[in-house]
């Protein structure tokens, strides 16, 4: 083959490679090029044959073109192959935007993570959470707490009592006999929280309930005063509703407490401003939030802690309330219906 | 407690400019907390004016009924000056009087509008009203005739008729029993402004004497003080007066007549309760005794009273009268004939009161001040101002006989230091400020070096502890004035392992796809009947509630199932295509011990005493209940869906198992509500855990859930109490599987667990894990029979196996399911 020739088939071969136009067309090529029967190789046959001063120049022009030749092919593949792959890629492209429900999410009762929620606030300043049985003895829930049975404040909680008359048995009506038993059964200090289930024979509605929920928390420790009260549950408004949401103590009645107070919530939507308009707190700038005091020495020594030594406090919300006016539900029943929709709009945390 | 702002007032100098607002905003903070303004007007509109009846044509109807055609002077009211035309039906007014005219464009209460309208062929333009229709009392026998000085026609009759009263409601703690009374109410306005104070119960009255009604009382510790003065001559006749009955009818109370009216009057103006009696009806003394056991009476409200022997009662010769502070008795009672009457002024104790109201369910005016305590030192003023007003009011005539039984009890003594204010309060209290503000409540302070000794005045019983005495000076120094500090950092603990297990727990359901419940614990019969429960299941013995809310629902619940199936079937009816629901909570298990003692609070109940207590208390175990109806997973472009089923309840139990580190058993079992053949028994350790499986058609039926739902109830205390406390680090090799399938036939009622639980004992060490994958019935394993195909995965720690070694294993394995089970290889 002449030298030109070789040059030709070489730049044939280039040409026709450039020009494959995918992974089947080069493999035709390469057979048609590079393959035994292609040009290059048959030219390379002939070198042999050739007389030997023109055998080095041939050989070394036909090893050129080929070695080209290959470099190309190979460069070529590995275009095409990247192509192939890219395009296999965009094929599989799917509507990313289908629903993908296959699996019904799960969640948790916002007075479960509500209660967590605020059992937290209360464990991170070192509190404990202190729990007891929901059907309590009278004792415990009643007379403890220096609510004798001639005590009017007794008819202020209409409550559940488990029969036969004369049991000693209630469905507690709130959650202070966890504030009873702990003092109980512990030596102070003590700071626990005491968030569950209580019972009051109310109608249902809208904005009453059987069965509520309530958090009440305990301080029992030497020097305690009103002060550490109204510190702790300012701290609290905060964590729970937002920074400068404080509270503000008006006098009341408690048999348990002495001195005792309600205890309001700045209102966390209007904070008190144009609190006219405002639907959370109907123009108070407040929301009542519960109750608090002092405890009763009367109470401290019924439960065998050294009133001389010791003061403490105690507060307590209704949980379901603290949900509605957080969350913004206007019907209380909605919390006890289970529908789903409801209930899983709260996820798993609140 | 409804207290009208004039009749505040009228015993309080306040500042010209101080508003409602600010009066109620000082009393909510000194403890009188405000409930509402009511304004007398509320629900009427004007015009509303003074009108003069000028001509009145009575015309006689086809309905038998006469009406009157008038002619009112309305003065320039109506804008013409011209009477004002109106058919009224009333007959108790004469051309001249003075009436009450609503003129079109006037709403009156109930939100009835007032248009000029044609009615029994006259053009009537406006109303002239009764009492009832101005919501001023019950009076309907006629139209209201003002006084011939009650003004011009067309003035505006909200003032003459007092409707331009403000009406402050107050809710009454119970400790602030003289908040009770007019008298109670002005004295917190005089502390909060300073205020001149005018005492309405203080006023010289006569003295006891010898001529009075004769009064014994036997039992001077249940009445401690009887008061009682007589009238004569009183005129049953004579009306109260407008401005009384507005005032007790602003208080919230009915006008009734005359003599009731003062003497209710009377209890609203000082808080005293006052009980008058017919004198003619009166037979021999007036005794106060304690009741017999069964002794009967009828109350004024008629009702028959079967009688307690702590009932205090009031007797004469003809036997009980009355129950003693609670309610007058029939026999005697004032009626619209009355002339002469005894008044009764007396002091009751408290608690005795509150249990009589208590055992007899009667709740009256009188009670809730008796009740929550009354001061005892005014029963000759309250007496002798209910005699002032009959005389003067009714025309009668004070008798000279006072009858004064027994004497005030002594209010307890006090002492606290003077630092107690400021240590409880955390507010810096003076001394001077202490002493201040004792006095201030009207209390006697004896003040020394170290602190005071108070004795508080007598309207004050609530005020027996040092405490008591903190409350009053820190809430005139205000509550505002309190610094909010936070205690010192208590070392806590943080939550409880097993308050951490419970949120594990629930996290762990959400994820299994478990919506979490909230549901009311209260059942009965027709509950467990709906759950098929047989006559004699445990779970029927219940704790049973002595006030249920509801009689079909007379218990606290043993299990929750009821509770997740009714919410399940709620949302199955609201259109959800599937619900998987769960509830923890505590059920009730009675243990029929007898009742819980009820100890004394002057110290703590000893260890012994206390266990009493807790050990009378039903058991209460934490259950878990899942329920799982419809689609467990949806069916959606990527293909069908999955109804849940029997398998499902029973994951969500091995779900659980795994997230604790807890080995279950299981087992089959029938137990309601679950299909006979298609229940999981668990245990754990021996322990009874609960039960999972397919709900019995029936109460899939009966709570409106699909065909096949399925449903979990199992003790979550056991559970947790056998949950991995530590786990230990996992040792696992690295080094190459070796695989191998067997399918064993054995009789269709061998449960796989048995066969799985056999080849894991022959397979020995090597066996990494063994996973049944596949069960065949049909011809090829014949009748009677079932395929189970399992996945033996065999590795060593050290080597890589040989194919001899495990193939050995896994013959071992068969080998051992051969025995245990009769297991024969495929």
């Amino acid at each position: 083959m002449q030298p030109e020739e070789v040059d030709a088939a070489r730049d044939a071969a280039l040409a026709a490679i450039a020009a494959a136009s995918d992974l089947e067309d080069l493999k035709r090529v390469r057979t048609e090029h590079a393959g035994d029967r292609s040009p290059l190789a048959l030219a390379n046959r002939e070198i042999g044959a050739l007389p030997p001063q023109a055998r080095k120049e041939a050989g070394q022009r036909v090893g050129q073109a080929r070695g080209a030749v290959n470099q190309a092919l190979a460069a070529r593949q590995e275009v095409l192959e990247a192509e192939h792959e890219e395009r296999i890629l965009v094929e599989e492209t799917v509507d990313v935007t289908l629903p993908t429900d296959r699996r019904p999410a799960g969640a948790r009762h916002p007075i479960t993570t509500g209660s967590e929620l605020i059992a937290d606030i209360f464990v991170a300043m070192g509190w404990e959470v202190a729990e007891g049985p929901v059907i309590e003895a009278e004792w415990l829930n009643f007379d403890a707490l220096n609510l004798g049975a001639d005590h009017p404040a007794r008819t202020m909680q209409d409550t559940f009592w488990t029969a036969p008359e004369g049991s000693g048995v209630v469905l507690r009506t709130h959650t202070s006999p966890v504030q009873a038993r702990t003092m109980l059964t512990r030596t102070p200090p003590i700071y626990v929280v005491c968030p569950g289930r209580v019972f009051r024979t109310d109608e249902y509605d809208a904005t009453h309930s059987p069965m509520f929920h309530q958090v009440e928390g305990l301080a029992i420790d030497e020097g305690i005063s009103m002060a550490h009260l109204k510190g702790t549950l300012d701290h609290f408004a905060t964590q729970l509703f937002g920074e400068g949401i404080t509270t503000r103590f008006r006098p009341s009645y408690f048999p348990f407490t002495e001195p005792s107070a309600e205890v309001d919530l700045r209102c966390f939507v209007c904070k008190g401003v144009d609190a006219a308009s405002c639907r959370t707190c109907r123009g108070e700038g407040w929301i009542e939030w519960g109750g608090c005091g002092v405890v009763n020495p009367r109470v401290l020594t019924a439960c065998g802690v050294d009133p001389e030594r010791y003061t403490g406090f105690a507060f307590g919300m209704g949980i379901d309330r603290t949900l509605m006016f957080r969350h913004g539900l206007s019907d209380l029943r909605a919390l006890f219906e289970g529908d789903i929709r409801f209930t899983t709009a709260f996820g798993s945390e609140l | 407690m409804k207290a009208p702002l004039s009749w505040i007032r009228d015993y309080v100098d306040l500042p010209a400019t101080v508003t409602t607002e600010q009066l109620t905003d000082r009393l909510t903070d000194l403890g009188l907390k405000l409930e509402a303004i009511h304004s007398a007007a509320d629900g009427i509109t004007g015009p509303l004016v003074v009108g003069k009846v000028l001509t009145m044509e009575p015309e006689p109807q086809k309905n038998g009924k006469t009406i009157n055609w008038c002619t009112v002077d309305v003065g320039d009211a109506n804008g013409t000056g011209e009477p004002q035309g109106i058919v009224c039906g009333a007959h108790n007014f004469a051309p001249g009087d003075l009436v009450v005219v609503i003129l079109p464009g006037g709403v009156l209460p109930g939100n009835f509008e007032i248009s000029a309208r044609k009615t029994y062929g006259h053009l009537s333009s406006g109303m002239i009203c009764s009492a009832r229709e101005l919501g001023l009392g019950d009076d309907h026998d006629g139209i209201i005739v003002l006084p011939a000085d009650a003004g011009q026609p067309g003035t505006d009759a909200f003032g003459v008729l007092g409707l331009d009263e403000e009406v402050i409601e107050f809710e009454i703690n119970p400790d602030r029993a003289y908040g009770l009374s007019l008298r109670g109410v002005a004295r917190e306005a005089a502390l909060a402004f300073d205020g001149t104070y005018r005492d309405p119960a203080l006023r010289s009255t006569p003295a006891a004497n010898g001529e009075g009604y004769e009064v014994v009382v036997d039992d001077p510790a249940g009445c401690p003080v009887f008061v009682a003065r007589t009238v004569t001559g009183f005129d049953p006749s004579a009306t109260t007066p407008a401005w009384l009955a507005e005032r007790i009818t602003h208080a919230g109370m009915r006008p009734i007549s005359l003599a009731v009216d003062i003497t209710n009057y009377v209890m609203l103006e000082t808080g005293r309760p006052i009980h008058g009696y017919d004198l003619d009806k009166l037979q021999g003394p007036i005794r106060v005794r304690r009741a017999a056991e069964g002794e009967q009476m009828t109350t004024l409200d008629g009702a028959k009273r079967v009688l307690s022997p702590e009932d205090l009662v009031v007797t004469d010769d003809s036997g009980i009268i009355g129950l003693g502070g609670v309610m007058g008795g029939e026999t005697t009672e004032m009626s619209a004939t009355t002339t002469n009457v005894l008044v009764e002024a007396a002091h009751w104790d408290a608690v005795s009161m509150f249990r009589t109201g208590k055992r007899h369910k009667i709740s009256s005016e009188a009670g809730k001040r008796n009740e929550r305590g009354v001061d005892p030192t005014i029963c000759e003023a309250a007496a002798d101002r209910v005699v002032e007003l009959l005389v003067e009011l009714g025309g009668g005539t004070a008798q000279p006989g006072v009858t004064v039984v027994g004497t005030p009890p002594a209010s307890p003594q006090v002492r606290i230091g003077y630092d107690l204010p400021a240590r409880v309060s955390g507010i810096d209290i003076d001394s001077e400020t202490v002493v201040a503000h004792l006095q201030a409540i009207g209390a006697t302070v004896d003040a020394d070096a170290d602190g005071v000794t108070v004795t508080p005045p007598p309207w004050r019983p609530d005020i027996t502890d040092p405490f008591d005495l903190v409350e009053e000076v820190v809430r005139i120094v205000g509550y505002d004035q309190v610094p909010s500090v936070l205690p010192r950092e208590a070392a806590g603990r943080g939550l409880t392992r097993n308050q951490h297990l419970r949120r594990r727990i629930g996290r762990t359901l959400a994820g299994a796809g478990c919506v979490e419940v909230v549901s009311f614990p209260f059942v009965g019969a027709a509950t467990f009947d709906g759950l098929g429960l047989p006559a004699d299941d445990a779970r029927r013995h219940t704790v049973p509630l002595a006030n249920p809310l509801s009689a079909e629902e007379p218990a606290f619940t043993t299990t929750l199932l009821p509770g997740v199936l009714k919410a399940a079937g709620r949302n199955v009816g609201r259109g959800a295509p599937g619900v998987a629901l769960f509830e923890t909570a505590t059920v009730a298990f009675p243990v029929d011990r007898g009742p819980a003692p009820i100890y004394g609070v002057d110290r703590r109940p000893d260890p012994a005493e206390l266990d009493k207590l807790i050990e009378a208390l039903p058991l209460q175990p934490l259950h878990l209940a899942v329920v799982l109806a419809g689609e467990r997973e949806r069916g959606g472009w990527w293909g069908a869906g999955r109804d849940a089923g029997w398998a499902d309840a029973i994951e969500i139990v091995r779900i659980l198992a795994t997230e604790l580190g807890v080995a279950i058993e299981t087992s089959q079992t029938q137990l309601m509500p679950w299909h006979p053949g298609r229940c999981a028994s668990f245990s754990v350790a021996g322990v009874q855990l609960g039960h999972a499986g397919e709900l019995h058609p029936q109460v899939c039926a009966h709570y409106g859930l699909p065909a096949r739902s399925a449903a979990v109830e199992i003790d979550l205390d056991v559970l947790m109490a056998h949950a991995t406390a530590v786990t230990p680090g996992p040792a696992f090799s690295s080094l190459p599987v070796a695989k191998e399938d067997v399918a064993l036939v054995v009789a269709h009622d061998v449960p796989s667990s048995t066969v799985e639980a056999a080849l894991r004992e022959g397979a020995g060490d090597l066996l990494e894990s063994v996973r049944l994958f596949d069960v065949y019935t049909g011809e090829q394993v014949g009748e009677g029979k079932k395929s189970l195909a399992f996945a033996l995965r065999f590795r060593a720690p050290d080597r890589t196996l040989t194919e001899a070694e495990t193939s050995a294993a896994r013959d071992a394995a068969v080998a051992r399911a051969a025995e245990v089970a009769g297991a024969v290889q495929r």
